[in-house]
């Protein structure tokens, strides 16, 4: 029919718009991304890695990356796929066909949660109000990923620099968490976000 | 100054300060506490007592203090009452008031409750104000508690902020005296992640106030300065001043409250008025050394009359004179340090009496030498001066008669008492230690060791090493490498070991006050024993001794002496309560952290939230949800509301966002085989492409969940739950899969958040849509109630489908999430020809009720069987087994008289009646009534031009035709009991 | 707060559990042919262990895995956990928790 489709909203776009600047611990939305869960009997998981183009970490709470793509082990049957800036659809079909004589599931997720940052020398004394978790570099390596909460709300949190972690959240909580840590991080000076 | 030496402390002359307490001005120094600066002024009177109105001073110099509790703050958003003066740091333009007095504290109509005494010894409360009953709460309530109590809460709410945050740690030391420095050089030079806490605004503890002592070959304050220094430089050690340790949790958790800008009166920017750190430490060292005891003596509660330490704190640390004449009262050598230092202050030390028959030992000497009269075997039997002490009575212990002298200080000093509170919250197993009179700690439980003052070891020498010592165990229970040992000489005058507790004088009629801050007496403890009380428990309950805000710290163990010696028992025999967070308060603001205001809950929101906004819509709870509950035109209640967005929906057209519904995607090749298992209903045979309505049980055959069910392919189901069940059928799928049967080839994922969910409800529903769907025939051939389809709508891929929980024609349209919005306003507008109006739950839940369709939550409580809600037609009838089955086939599940759904139709069309109502047979019975069922739902019916309700009645599907009752508060209600369905009742308005 | 030892992501703080109740209680394999006493039993009746109970978790804000803890609910020390279909006594001394529920 031709008609223009209706455009996708970032559930942050809103609340992330026009904050302050703290150079300690900044927020960032990040790009909109096409997300599957990935469980299987171990027989497909190197069907899947082979067909999305990444390894499956096997180790629990580890993620990989290759170019604009990521997978994040967050059980041990269990895989977040992420390919930034793609359509679901044409992933979910070529992964669908690949996997199709194995046992295992693929559920597009890809609207279920919205991803930001935090980065900055103070992000992880920042996220540690509401982390229950050790974040030192020690305990948190980069290239660690795990659900975790932050205050109330679930999250899957990953260290990708020494000094950056991203925040996967779903949708109805991500307004939450932003709020959350903004609030926190309040106690260091800011400056208004230049328009 | 008078009070103020010219030089020496750590107070800054050159930054002085003014603060008012009670509305007079007076000035202190930077470095001061408001007690060091009252007390520099000549000021010692600062409260009254909670029961008694007793005029009272400082006692101590630190968090122990029971008397001198003040109100700080000028305006009431940064009011903070019961703080302890000793703890309150002074900052220009301070503002304080006492407490527990009117109208003032030198002049207090209260303290007729002194004069009453007799009246309110122990377990009053129990024993007067018995009748009338009625009484109580009007007048003998309100009356208690104006005269006696604590500070007043702050009318305005908190402005200020608070955070809590979590962090780890190889060793937590808390306190930061001699023991615990020691602690941190060690773990710190180990290179281990240490964190030190103490609760002062500087850290050295007993180091702040010593005079003689050399360590490392430095004296104290050098030594102090230069182990600062060296911890401040380690990036491994984070330093906590100001922060208090008040309680430890299982497994080395323990909350540390930090006080951050108090101290700084009006602050700049935006930092937390306090912050919780929540620290998970591998190992903690506790050196929170020891506190003085007070002697128990008639008499002992008057201004002026202080712990010896104290007044050293004040004279060493502040350089305040807290008098000029004192005696001093003791039972062991430290309280003679005091009475040297403050004679070199200028203070006349009229006489020390001390309770030993033959003190001896290098103090002793050094006082006796010093010319000051020491008196060995003497007590004082009473004090005098009726808003500061003027004299105090000694008298040789045995002796008739007693000599008065004057003074306007009296220094006591009954030991010192470990302060075992957080090994004793750790579960940590106490023991009785005869020297010492005191409790420590013998057996660990958790990963902790205690060090210094704490586990009594008071000489400075000892401390130090057991803190060195101590610190390196830590390091090494954390798995790291510890430094070698290293011995730090200290060479000070040690002290011998002396103390008392218990009563001194008990046959003096005057009354010794053993816990200051509830006002309890040695003989309120005494007449407890006599009426039976033998358990300390019990004891302290009956008395309140120790329950105080201070918990006792300075009189737990005088209270015990006193049972001991009334029972006639040794003290490990009389017990010991139990030491509970927090150590000192901790500020409501603190424990509530961030979560204040938006913070509290996440707010959860549709993408479709704002639209609703927009368009005037009330928003009601549900879970952590927001969702629209009606949209009131302009001058429209609730009940119009719903009335026009009913008809819209029966006449034309609604829609409604119901995106908070759970969804589960199960996936699998025997995906069918666990829905069998999990649900009710049979799966195997419904086709893709179609929907099945599923009901969902507990493993006790009741109800627990319901929604509709898509076969989006043959190992793929599309599962909905009802919106508060989400999680909690998630969870139990999940548990059964994980747990009973992992064989299955079958994974859950939950998809509540990937799509909105738009319901899109009425006659004129598939015209409205038509238009807007791709790849869809949304014929009545082609796409029949109860099917799913996949394609695309708006140019969005959409799960739609053809599904009524309204009764009419309907549709729900699954987008992606972040579609939702821009499809919903999409079909909006496409729906303008047929005035198409946007509904809330309110309406949702009429039309539903109209059909007599449940809403789990609602019709059912955790008690309900399919059958019971005539959905017996749900349970598959030839399947083996599923979970609930068993429990469906016991005989008290199949009983005719359990409870139905019914419908009701009131007699009188009008009367809506009122939810959860009770219903009987017979109105006439006396009260209570025979109740046979209730009104689970009930609605104003636009439809049907009259009310109607669904109730649970017990035999209720054998009712049917009869007329039953609803008595209520305003009369009778007669109601006749129908099939629970009320429009429509062929249901040929789904197939429009 | 507990510090639990998830055997799929090591030690992590209760807040991130559910817990799930007394551990090793089967459900039938063929719940009708049971008496409504053997069913009641199955359904209902629980230990009210003073001391070392078995007992399961769900690291729900981690890995999603039911486990079994070995607890004295007297002390709150946790002296093993291992994986559903695990014995306890096959998880090796390093892998256990020590006293304290930190993990050697």
């Amino acid at each position: 029919m031709g008609r223009t489709a209706v455009a996708r909203v970032n559930s942050l776009a809103q609340i992330s718009r026009g904050g302050p600047e703290v150079a300690e611990a900044s927020l960032s939305v990040l790009p909109d991304a096409a997300k599957f869960v990935f469980r299987g009997r171990p027989s497909s998981w190197p069907v899947a890695a082979e067909a999305f183009g990444v390894e499956l970490p096997q180790a629990v709470n580890r993620f990989s990356v290759k170019g604009g793509r990521k997978a994040y082990c967050v059980g041990p049957d269990e895989w977040l796929l992420e390919a930034v800036g793609e359509d679901p659809g044409e992933i979910f079909h070529k992964l669908s066909e690949s996997l199709a004589s194995h046992s295992c599931s693929l559920v597009d997720v890809s609207h279920r949660s919205d991803t930001f940052e935090i980065g900055g020398t103070r992000s992880e004394y920042v996220l540690s109000h509401g982390c229950p978790l050790d974040l030192s570099e020690q305990q948190f390596p980069v290239g660690m990923c795990t659900r975790t909460l932050i205050g109330k709300s679930p999250v899957i949190l990953s260290r990708t620099e020494r000094a950056v972690f991203q925040i996967d959240v779903w949708r109805s909580f991500s307004s939450y968490v932003w709020g959350l840590l903004d609030e926190v991080r309040r106690e260091f000076p800011s400056r208004s976000r230049q328009m | 100054m008078k009070y103020r030496l010219s030089s020496g402390g750590q107070v800054d002359r050159s930054k002085p300060l003014r603060f008012s307490f009670d509305g007079k001005g007076y000035s202190g120094f930077a470095g001061d506490t408001l007690a060091s600066a009252l007390i520099a002024n000549g000021v010692h009177l600062v409260g009254r007592s909670f029961k008694y109105h007793r005029p009272r001073g400082f006692m101590s110099a630190g968090s122990d203090e029971p008397n001198a509790l003040v109100g700080v703050g000028d305006d009431e958003a940064r009011y903070t009452p019961n703080l302890r003066a000793t703890q309150v740091e002074l900052f220009d333009g301070l503002v304080a008031e006492s407490q527990n007095r009117w109208p003032s504290l030198s002049l207090d109509f209260g303290g007729a409750n002194d004069a009453l005494s007799r009246f309110l010894t122990a377990g009053f409360y129990y024993k007067t104000f018995m009748w009338p009953a009625a009484a109580w709460k009007r007048l003998y309530e309100p009356m208690i508690r104006r005269a006696a109590g604590l500070g007043r809460a702050p009318t305005a709410a908190d402005a200020d902020r608070y955070t809590q945050l979590y962090s780890h740690c190889d060793v937590l030391i808390v306190g930061a005296g001699p023991a615990g420095l020691a602690a941190a050089l060690a773990a710190g030079r180990s290179g281990a992640k240490t964190i030190v806490c103490d609760e002062q605004d500087r850290m050295g503890g007993t180091l702040l106030s010593e005079r003689e002592a050399i360590i490392d070959g430095l004296p104290a304050a050098d030594w102090l300065a230069r182990t600062l220094q060296e911890l401040g430089s380690l990036s491994n050690v984070t330093l906590l001043p100001r922060t208090t340790a008040f309680g430890w949790y299982p497994h080395n958790f323990l909350g540390l409250s930090e006080r951050v800008t108090d101290h700084l009166g009006r602050k700049e920017g935006n930092l937390p008025r306090e912050r919780m750190w929540q620290v998970r430490a591998k190992e903690v060292v506790l050196a929170t050394g020891a506190i003085e005891r007070p002697l128990v003596f008639p008499d002992n509660d008057r201004p002026g009359i202080m712990m010896a330490e104290a007044a050293r704190t004040y004279l060493n640390r502040y350089g305040a004179v807290p008098g000029s004449r004192a005696v001093v009262f003791t039972a062991c050598d430290s309280a003679y340090r005091a009475a040297l230092e403050l004679k070199g202050a200028g203070v006349h030390i009229a006489a020390i009496a001390d309770v030993r028959p033959a003190p001896e030992g290098p103090w002793v000497e050094r006082a006796r030498a010093a010319g000051i009269d020491v008196r060995p075997s003497t007590l004082v039997t009473a004090t005098h001066g009726r808003l500061h002490i003027s004299h105090a009575d000694l008298a040789s212990e045995g002796a008739s008669s007693s000599e008065t002298v004057p003074c306007d200080l009296l220094l006591m000093s009954g030991g010192f008492t470990p302060s075992v509170h957080l090994f004793s919250q750790s579960r940590g197993k106490l023991g009785y230690d005869e020297a010492l009179k005191s409790y420590i700690p013998q057996k660990s439980v958790e990963n902790e060791r205690s060090v210094g003052g704490c586990r009594g070891l008071f000489d400075l020498g000892a401390s130090i090493a057991d803190g060195f010592g101590g610190g390196l165990g830590a390091v090494r229970g954390a798995g790291g490498t510890p430094v070698t040992e290293q011995k730090i000489p200290v060479f000070v005058q040690s002290f011998g070991q002396d103390g008392f507790i218990g009563a001194l004088n008990g046959k003096s009629r005057r009354r010794a006050w053993v816990d200051f801050q509830n006002d309890v007496t040695v003989k309120d403890i005494e007449l407890a024993t006599r009426e039976g009380f033998r358990s300390i428990e019990h004891v302290k309950r009956y008395t309140t001794t120790g329950m105080a805000t201070d918990q006792g710290k300075t009189s737990n163990m005088n209270a015990l002496g006193i049972v001991s010696h009334a029972l006639d028992l040794p003290v490990p025999k009389v017990g010991l309560t139990t030491f509970r967070p927090p150590y000192t308060p901790v500020t409501f603001g603190s424990f509530a952290g961030q979560s204040r205001g938006k913070l509290f809950d996440p707010v959860r929101q549709t993408s479709i939230h704002d639209w609703a906004a927009e368009h005037g819509a009330v928003f009601e709870d549900v879970s952590l949800w927001k969702r629209a509950h009606y949209f009131p035109r302009q001058g429209e209640d609730m009940h119009a509301a719903v009335r026009r967005e009913c008809a819209a929906v029966r006449n034309s057209v609604g829609i409604f966002d119901a995106t908070t519904l759970g969804k589960i995607e199960v996936v699998g090749k025997d995906a069918a085989e666990f829905m069998n298992r999990m649900y009710t209903n049979a799966w195997t045979k419904l086709e893709p492409g179609r929907l099945r309505y599923g009901l969902m049980l507990r493993e006790d055959g009741f109800i627990t969940d319901d929604g509709v069910v898509g076969r989006m392919a043959t190992d793929r189901f599309h599962v909905t739950t009802t919106t508060g069940g989400a999680a909690r059928v998630l969870a139990l799928m999940e548990d059964y899969l994980q747990t009973e049967w992992s064989d299955l080839d079958v994974w859950l994922t939950s998809t509540t958040e990937q799509w909105a969910v738009i319901a899109l409800q009425g006659p004129n529903a598939r015209k409205v849509l038509e238009p807007l769907v791709e790849g869809i025939d949304l014929s009545r051939e082609a796409m029949p109630h109860m099917s799913v389809r996949e394609g695309r709508i708006c140019g969005v891929p959409t799960r739609l489908f053809r599904v009524s929980f309204t009764g009419e024609l309907g549709f729900e349209i699954n987008v992606p999430m972040g579609y939702g919005r821009g499809v919903w306003e999409a079909i909006y507008a496409a729906g303008k020809p047929f005035d198409i109006t946007p509904y809330g739950t309110e309406t949702m839940h009429v039309l539903r009720a109209e059909k007599g369709y449940i809403i789990v939550g609602q019709e059912t409580d955790g008690t309900v069987t399919p059958d019971d809600v005539g959905l017996a037609w749900a349970v598959g009838k030839t399947k083996k087994d599923f979970v609930g089955k068993r429990s469906l086939a016991r005989p008290a599940m199949t009983r005719d008289d359990r409870k139905q759904l019914v419908g009701l139709l009131t007699v009188d069309p009008k009367v809506v009646l009122e939810e959860g109502a009770q219903i009987v047979v017979d109105p006439r019975e006396p009260v209570p009534m025979t109740m046979i069922g209730h009104v689970t739902s009930s609605y104003w019916s636009a439809a049907l031009g009259r009310s109607v309700a669904l109730a649970l009645v017990r035999g209720g599907r054998a009712r049917i035709g009869k007329r039953l009752h609803v008595p209520m508060a305003a009369g009778n209600i007669e109601v006749e009991v129908v099939t629970p369905v009320f429009y429509d009742t062929e249901g040929k308005r789904l197939d429009g | 707060m507990l510090l639990i030892k998830c055997p799929f992501c090591g030690p992590r703080p209760e807040i991130e559990f559910a817990y799930g109740g007394q551990a090793h209680i089967e459900r039938p394999k063929d719940p009708m042919s049971l008496d409504d006493e053997a069913w009641a039993e199955y359904l209902y009746i629980r230990n009210n262990t003073r001391g070392v109970h078995s007992e399961r978790w769900r690291h729900i804000n981690g890995c999603a895995r039911f486990f079994n803890v070995r607890r004295d609910t007297i002390s709150d020390e946790i002296l093993v956990t291992y994986k559903v279909g695990e014995a306890p006594d096959a998880v090796p001394e390093k892998d256990r928790p020590t006293k304290g529920g930190a993990v050697r």
